[in-house]
């Protein structure tokens, strides 16, 4: 696990990186912040900072992190879904990975309604992928002024450019403030300008901050520098009277070392763990006001998965863990039933993910288990109290969709290093695969090539393993970040912390529950 | 018999009375200015008077308030303490004919000892030594020194090594005198190299030992210590018998201190001056006499005089002077909120404290904040426990001299017993090397900021699952980078052991320092074993409009400039107009915020300005405090 915990610290440095030494060199020479010193100088000292989606854009063409940092942090005591864009890639050009970021961003500012605060620097789109990201891309303001409708408020500090679409960022955010002398605001720059219109024009008259503090009023503020910017963006927020009332209970740190989170997953996945010694390094542990750590649901029912009550950082959550891989038809009944206590009682779920799916074979299908699985999801997909899920190991076929994966909108999605995920096991769907051809090649007499048949295995098997593995999940956004498991329980506590800013009401409408 | 006694007086010496005077069961009343109300010593008493006013002469100084408060308040006895009025006959005797007991003594003597030329002259007759050179001085006299009589400060001061020099040095000093003071007045004295103010403490003409205070800076006493070290029996019993001599010369009453300058090469000494009144410094001589001066005083006021003397000292004791002021800056006083003021009371430690945690040190009166005194059986033992007290007190929000009294207590030549007045200067202070004391500082605040947290109180301070930068704190305006996280706080070359918002453990090269942090709103202050160190939090953000040089006038709109009516250089009343400005046909006038100087204009009529631009500076007109 260590050697992956590098791993994951060097992907990470990529993000970090940015557009690499000689753009930040020139970027700091310029007197500018990068965007992650604009995050730090932007939230409350000392406190957390949840970078969301950092891996985004791994493994394509596109720089790791995808030209913009998107997460939360407490602004003058005010949980915000903060974006900066990252002028030392590529100018802060928005490629398809960024605007996927971006939508993530949002749909995270939305459910747990925070308010947003751009810190904005960008080229506008990378022109040659233009087709990926301009129709789709025009959701990003369609999304800042539905929020804005649904009182989150959402704050543009401009830090240079925001030209033609990216205009509409401060143009559809509720405040907006603007660098002088960097920020650069305008629709059409002086060559689009002189050729639309024969106008001479420059880019201070378009679109400097100073004008659009003046003239356009489109800038709500004029900061003299970025510090100055960002302290105003503070202001705001802390005007934006949300003070959250009421702190949560009393509380003590887990009974058992979140340490030995390291040594719990074994190497190979096939090996099963016991969810109870992560469960005791993740939650809250016994004191006054918690009697027990972990009141297990239905422990010597379906004893696959464990279910039960317990509580994070204070914050009441039910719990959902895979204990032996397998989901039979019991483990789908109890799931089903434990997620409606849930809504019952308006608590949070957690989901803790090992699982290689539903049980296959005849036994088990003559038992129902497609019936008993399509009910663990129908619970699942009409559940309506926030949902967080950690894949910790195995997360394949129709299990990661009743362990309330990606497809579900859970609130959160944070993997563990040790994590798969696919349809199918790699060696499993290469198997499945030569079986298929071999009865194909049966079917028409041709001899099987058992030689090519070795060859495609093994491609097979490494291609999905490959795409199997975290940071691919990541990159393509299938989480919202890889971490190390010892920080399970602060990613958790800073997640349900956020969910807090909206109240938990649990639904009695589910689906048809197929009996 | 003494009822109800007032204390004339302020701070830690009223303090003391009001000690022994409970311990007595006399009744206590404190007078205080506006500036001292919030003191402890007002506290203290059982009733207290207000002087109205600030300076020494509309308080303290005040014959007819201080004997009104008396009267309103039912006091039948008044104790000067020292300085004030404690040496002005004419008060004593306005209090005796108010029909009130005098702690003190006679009108007369007071002014029988006041006049420097008349208790010269009475001391001389008693036959004790005084300092002043024969009318025709010998070889043995030598060195000699001449001075001129309206002289300060070392001016018009000539030192005299051989006979034939001293017509030649007196004409030029005199001449000298002549051009700088315009009184050639001068005389000549025995010039002493290296001096000890020696002093021998009397209640009436009985003898209480005697104390030496020789380290002194600017002419004040800093350090003072019983016995004084290394006087050999001849000299001592001779000093002793001198100090009884004046004390009879004048049937002196009551508790005074006859000063004598020691010269030790030579084991001669001269009679300088006599305190008529309670030192500063007796609490040392109350250490190794097991006596309480105020309590005799107190006795002898009453007529209550018993026979009794002093005996033979009981160890060794030394006094510090804790005073507010600035040692780098020439010891400047200093004022300001003592946010702190902790001296640990350990065994053999005495602190006589005019003010506590909390308390406002102004710029009306003497800056000293306390006295500490340390009693033990040997002088080195005394020097060694009084260092560690002063090292480990805690001192916050004004600058002190604590530092230099430690260094001196612990320098070898003090030591070593020698003692002088040429000592204190050449007695270098340690620099005080701050090592962790700002990453201490920047954890502390770290903290402090986690326990006011509103939202997401447990997670660790300063997390990030993507880390990119330190945290940093500025202090000084300087950076401290430190790390927080999982597994705590780290920082660059040491182990952070334990953080909380008062306390910073840690750990370099296998050695663990903890260092006290208090965190106030601008500033932080650091104690740990190597010293104290305070740091103003610089904010992370500064409003540019708070920037501008103060006292400068802004543009409120865009507009012209249609008149200007000063000049740079010119002096302004508050609100005199500066400049009117014309803007949207309306006529603004912009006025001084403040009496000044203008120092700059940066406009002239018919100018353009921008909103927000500088149009004119101001520099205050700050009045000196006295």
């Amino acid at each position: 696990m260590l050697e992956k915990l590098e791993s994951l610290d060097a992907e990470h440095a990529k993000a970090v990186a940015g557009g690499g030494e000689k753009y930040v060199d020139r970027h700091h020479a310029r007197g500018k912040l990068l965007p992650r010193e604009r995050i730090e100088l932007l939230v409350d000292p000392g406190s957390a900072f949840l970078e969301l989606s950092p891996l985004a854009g791994w493994g394509s063409d596109f720089a790791v992190g995808a030209s913009v940092v998107t997460g939360i942090g407490v602004i003058e005591g005010v949980e915000c879904l903060i974006t900066a864009n990252d002028p030392t890639v590529k100018g802060g050009a928005s490629n398809p990975w960024t605007v996927k970021k971006g939508f993530r961003a949002a749909q995270i500012a939305e459910e747990n309604g925070l308010p947003t605060v751009s810190l904005v620097e960008s080229g506008g789109a990378d022109l040659p992928t233009q087709k990926e990201i301009f129709i789709p891309g025009g959701k990003a303001f369609r999304d800042l002024t539905r929020a804005s409708a649904r009182k989150q408020p959402t704050i543009a500090l401009v830090f240079g450019n925001s030209t033609a679409g990216g205009a509409y960022i401060p143009g559809m955010s509720d405040y907006t403030v603007m660098v002088r002398e960097q920020a650069k605001v305008f629709l059409g720059g002086p060559p689009l300008v002189k050729m639309a219109t024969g106008e001479e024009s420059d880019d201070e008259s378009l679109g400097g901050a100073e004008m659009h503090a003046r003239t356009s009023g489109l800038a709500d503020h004029l900061a003299e520098d970025e510090h100055d910017a960002i302290r105003i963006g503070r202001r705001i927020v802390a005007r934006l009277n949300r003070e959250r009332r009421g702190l949560t209970p009393a509380y003590t740190e887990p009974d058992a070392d979140p340490d030995g989170l390291l040594d719990l997953v074994p190497a190979d996945l096939k090996e099963p763990f016991d969810p109870r010694d992560v469960i005791a390094r993740v939650v809250d542990g016994v004191s006054r006001d918690n009697a027990v750590a972990f009141d297990e649901f239905k422990p010597l029912y379906g004893s696959s998965l464990v279910t039960g009550w317990a509580r994070i950082h204070g914050h009441p959550v039910g719990i959902l863990a895979n204990a032996q891989g397998v989901l039979f038809s019991e483990e789908a009944q109890k799931a089903t039933q434990f997620i409606q206590l849930a809504n019952q009682v308006d608590t949070p779920l957690l989901f803790l993910h090992n699982t290689t799916g539903y049980m296959v074979g005849a036994d088990y299908e003559q038992g129902g288990i497609i019936k008993h699985g399509a009910m663990m999801i129908n619970a699942v997909s009409n559940s309506t109290v926030p949902h967080l899920s950690v894949i910790m190991g195995a997360s394949y076929g129709a299990g990661n969709y009743g362990m309330n994966g990606r497809a579900f909108d859970p609130r959160f999605l944070f993997t563990w290093p040790s994590a798969k995920s696919a349809v199918m096991g790699p060696a499993q769907l290469a198997g499945v695969l030569s079986i298929v051809a071999r009865a194909a090649a049966e079917a028409k007499g041709q001899d099987y090539d058992e030689e090519g048949d070795a060859g495609m295995r093994a491609y097979v098997e490494q291609m999905v393993e490959e795409a199997s593995l975290p940071y691919a999940l990541s990159g393509m956004l299938y989480d919202d970040g890889v971490i190390d498991p010892r920080d399970t329980r602060t990613v958790l506590g800073i997640c349900l912390s956020v969910i807090a800013n909206k109240p938990v009401v649990g639904t009695d409408r589910f689906g048809v529950f197929r009996m | 018999m003494i009822r109800r006694l007032m204390v004339a007086n302020r701070g830690e010496i009223a303090s003391r009375v009001f000690r022994t005077c409970r311990a007595l069961g006399i009744e206590t009343v404190a007078v205080h200015s506006d500036a001292d109300a919030d003191l402890p010593y007002v506290r203290e008493a059982d009733l207290a008077v207000r002087l109205p006013g600030n300076t020494p002469a509309e308080t303290y100084l005040d014959v007819a308030l201080l004997l009104d408060a008396a009267r309103r308040t039912g006091a039948d006895a008044i104790h000067p303490g020292y300085g004030f009025l404690s040496e002005n006959a004419g008060f004593a005797a306005a209090v005796e004919d108010a029909g009130l007991t005098w702690v003190g003594p006679t009108p007369a003597s007071i002014e029988a000892m006041g006049s420097k030329v008349e208790a010269k002259r009475i001391m001389r007759e008693a036959g004790v030594p005084v300092l002043e050179a024969p009318a025709q001085p010998t070889e043995s006299d030598l060195p000699l020194i001449v001075k001129a009589s309206a002289g300060g400060g070392g001016r018009g001061m000539r030192i005299v090594r051989s006979l034939d020099a001293l017509d030649r040095e007196v004409a030029a000093a005199r001449a000298e005198a002549e051009s700088a003071f315009g009184d050639g007045t001068v005389f000549v004295e025995p010039y002493v190299e290296h001096g000890r103010h020696v002093e021998v403490q009397v209640v009436g003409s009985s003898v209480y030992g005697d104390r030496d205070c020789s380290l002194q800076r600017r002419h004040q006493k800093v350090v003072e210590e019983a016995p004084a070290p290394g006087l050999d029996d001849a000299v001592r019993t001779a000093m002793h018998d001198a100090a009884r001599a004046a004390a009879e010369a004048i049937d002196y009453r009551g508790a005074g201190t006859v000063e004598f300058l020691l010269d030790p090469a030579t084991r001669r000494f001269w009679f300088l001056e006599m305190n008529t009144r309670l030192q500063v410094e007796h609490p040392v001589t109350e250490a190794v006499q097991g006596v309480d001066l105020v309590e005799l005083q107190l006795r002898v006021a009453e007529s209550d005089w018993f026979m009794g003397w002093g005996g033979e000292p009981d160890g060794h004791a030394i006094e510090v002077r804790l005073y507010a002021e600035d040692p780098a800056a020439d010891h400047a006083p200093q004022s300001g909120v003592l946010t702190r003021f902790e001296i640990p009371a350990e065994d053999g430690v005495r602190i006589d404290a005019g003010y506590e945690s909390g308390s406002e040190v102004s710029t009306f009166y003497d800056a000293m904040l306390a006295k500490v005194v340390a009693h033990a059986p040997t002088r080195t033992a005394a020097a060694r426990r009084l260092a560690g007290v002063l090292s480990r007190a805690t001192i916050h929000g004004v600058p002190t001299n604590r530092d230099q009294l430690v260094a001196i207590l612990r320098d070898p030549r003090f030591l070593a017993g020698e003692v002088s007045t040429a000592l204190l200067p050449e007695v270098q202070v340690p620099p005080l090397d701050p090592a962790w004391a700002p990453v201490a500082a920047a954890l502390a605040i770290a903290e402090h900021d986690a326990a006011l947290r509103t939202v997401q109180r447990g997670i660790p301070v300063g997390w990030r699952n993507v880390t990119s930068q330190p945290q940093l704190t500025l202090l000084d305006d300087q950076p401290v980078a430190w790390w927080g996280g999982r597994d705590g706080y780290r920082v660059d070359g040491a182990t952070v052991v334990a953080a909380s918002p008062t306390a910073v453990t840690l750990e370099v090269d296998g050695v663990r320092t903890t260092y006290a942090v208090v965190v106030g709103d601008g500033a932080v202050d650091v104690d740990w074993p190597g010293g104290h160190a305070a740091y103003a939090r610089t904010p992370r953000f500064t409003d540019p409009a708070d920037a501008v040089a103060s006292g400068s006038l802004l543009a409120p709109m865009p507009g012209t400039v249609t008149a200007v009516h000063v000049a740079a250089g010119d002096e302004v009343a508050a609100g005199q107009p500066v400049l009117v400005l014309e803007a949207m046909k309306m006529q603004h006038t912009v006025a001084a915020p403040t009496a000044g100087t203008v120092t700059e204009i940066g406009v002239e009529t018919g100018a353009q300005v921008a909103a927000g631009e500088v149009l004119a500076v101001v520099a205050e007109t700050v009045e000196e405090e006295q």
